[in-house]
């Protein structure tokens, strides 16, 4: 099993959670989050002085998903949340030791 | 001009006495050829008068006793959102301690009741009509305008609230609060409004803006100077770390509500209404008022654009204020076309001074002196332009006698709160914000970065 981290745009998040359904994902989970990467933010002007922005708001969505899938979940998301332009994010790729549902006790892939 | 009696009540009632004529329609007054007869078409009787005078006062009060909701919307938008529970408080708590003052004593300053002075002390505390009685001597209903004058006593503090917001703590604020509506303030009224020196030199203040804008901005000034910046908001290369304010929707709202409120401000300080030409001073009063503030607005966002490539929300919002604090010296004389000259000049100035503020670390969290101070200052000796009665050497008088006197007194004040029971919080309160140490509770807790849920 992986587990999948990608940190994306924010208007990009209903897209790529529609895509990663049809693909059979099952589940997720999406945070609001703050970040920078080599852009480093941008400067803006308020009331006259100036300030950067250096940590912009971003969507980190977690997904677990079988082996078979984690390639096809890697790419569905690199397709969907891509925009080409600068900021378009991230996604990272671990390998999950387990998976357990609470309710049924289930573990492995029975379980995302 | 003094403000005690009201303009030109006494001539219509006199008319009236004469011709005995009630509520003429006003088209009537253009088929009567004697002039005498004419004037009478044109007024109303005595009772009516005083009637609309003073409803003039009511209206106009209430009106301006809404502009401390501006101020607090204002504030509340444009400071950081751990601190927005204390500016509420703050604005609420001026309101009520001004009204408190100026019955106790401050009316009694501003208004003492003789002629060319500098200061003095009519009787106090201030005394109402008894109930079913009426002032017909004066044109209107005294408590009508009392309650007038008090909200204007409130709106000078309002102004000192937002320049030092976020770093000054409740009580020492509150205590400068009680000696500026209860003494620095009346007695800058009493020299022009209650018919004192300045008045007597020939001194032009209509509604204010050295009178209200100015004693409100010098004040602020000094607290700024003597209180210091908010923590963290000048490195020591001198650059200004930005502190965005919590919600511009709010400061917008309040914006808008205090343009709202401006039309009692000016156009109440017609003081009369019981003609069909101080009707139409009123109304001529409202365009101006409007139009300065939509000035203000315009040449606000154009300057930013052009300066910094894009337009700064929080300048326009200023740039109205400054528009409107502009016209306020003179809302009656100017045609609409100067209106909107002196409000858009009044509007550049806030885009001007807010980053000069800032080069000399006078931390302005609203712009209340750009806006209050300086478009004051502007709006007093732009009056001459349009007013050939007001000598220019009386504006500057005024405007520097007001400056003196009240950075003075405020000053005194300010070290002394300084000295004794200290005026700023703990740096650890002041960086965790006021909301917790003063009130205990956030503005938004729903967002508390407080332990807990």
């Amino acid at each position: 099993m992986k587990y999948i981290i990608a940190v994306i745009k924010p208007f990009k998040l209903d897209e790529v959670r529609e895509a990663l359904g049809s693909i059979g994902v099952a589940g997720m989970t999406v945070s609001e989050v703050k970040g920078f990467g080599r852009q480093k933010g941008q400067t803006e002007i308020y009331r006259g002085a100036e300030y950067s922005t250096n940590m912009l708001p971003k969507v980190k969505i977690e997904v677990a998903a079988s082996d078979d899938l984690a390639a096809q979940v890697v790419e569905t998301i690199q397709q969907t949340a891509r925009t080409e332009a600068i900021g378009d994010g991230k996604i990272f790729v671990f390998d999950l030791a387990s998976a357990t549902r609470i309710r049924t006790g289930e573990t492995g892939d029975t379980a995302l | 001009m003094k403000r005690t009696l009201s303009r030109s009540a006494a001539p219509a009632l006199a008319a009236l006495a004469l011709a005995g004529v009630g509520m003429t329609a006003p088209a009537l007054a253009q088929d009567v050829a004697d002039p005498a007869a004419l004037a009478a078409a044109e007024a109303v009787s005595g009772g009516t008068a005083y009637i609309l005078n003073t409803l003039l006062f009511l209206i106009g009060g209430f009106l301006v006793m809404w502009m401390a909701a501006g101020f607090a919307m204002l504030e509340a938008g444009l400071v950081r959102s751990k601190n927005v529970s204390v500016q509420c408080l703050k604005n609420i708590g001026l309101y009520s301690i001004a009204g408190l003052m100026f019955w106790v004593i401050g009316y009694s300053i501003a208004y003492p009741g003789f002629e060319g002075g500098f200061f003095g002390i009519g009787d106090f505390p201030y005394a109402m009509q008894g109930v079913g009685e009426a002032d017909t001597e004066t044109g209107y209903s005294i408590a009508s305008d009392w309650f007038f004058q008090m909200v204007f006593c409130a709106t000078t503090a309002s102004i000192v609230s937002g320049a030092v917001a976020e770093r000054v703590k409740l009580v020492p604020f509150f205590i400068f609060v009680t000696v500026l509506t209860g003494f620095i303030y009346p007695v800058i009224v009493s020299w022009e409004w209650g018919a004192g020196w300045l008045d007597a030199m020939g001194f032009s203040d209509f509604a204010g803006s050295t009178l209200v804008h100015s004693t409100g901005g010098w004040a602020a000034l000094m607290g700024v100077l003597i209180i210091g910046p908010r923590l963290g908001r000048y490195g020591k290369d001198g650059k200004v770390a930005v502190f965005p304010g919590s919600s511009i929707p709010l400061a917008t709202l309040g914006t808008f509500i205090l343009w709202l409120g401006w039309f009692g401000f000016n156009g109440a300080s017609q003081l009369a209404m019981g003609t069909i030409g101080d009707v139409s001073d009123v109304s001529k009063i409202f365009v101006n008022t409007n139009m300065a503030a939509a000035a203000g607005v315009v040449v606000a966002i154009i300057a930013t654009q052009l300066r910094y490539k894009k337009a700064d929300t929080t300048m326009a919002l200023n740039g109205a204020l400054a528009g409107l604090v502009a016209i306020t010296a003179e809302p009656l004389t100017p045609n609409v076309g100067m209106a909107i000259v002196i409000g858009g000049i009044g509007g550049l100035l806030p885009v001007i001074f807010v980053p000069i503020l800032d080069r000399f670390k006078i931390d302005d969290v609203v712009g209340a002196i750009p806006v209050h101070l300086v478009a004051g200052i502007w709006g007093t000796l732009a009056v001459p332009l349009t007013n050939p009665a007001v000598p220019f050497l009386a504006q500057l008088t005024g405007v520097v006698a007001t400056g003196v006197f009240v950075c003075a007194l405020s000053a005194i004040v300010w070290f002394a709160l300084k000295a004794t029971i200290g005026v700023r919080p703990s740096e650890e309160e002041e960086l965790a914000g006021l909301d917790l140490s003063e009130t205990g509770i956030e503005a938004y807790p729903e967002f508390a970065r407080t332990s807990g849920s």
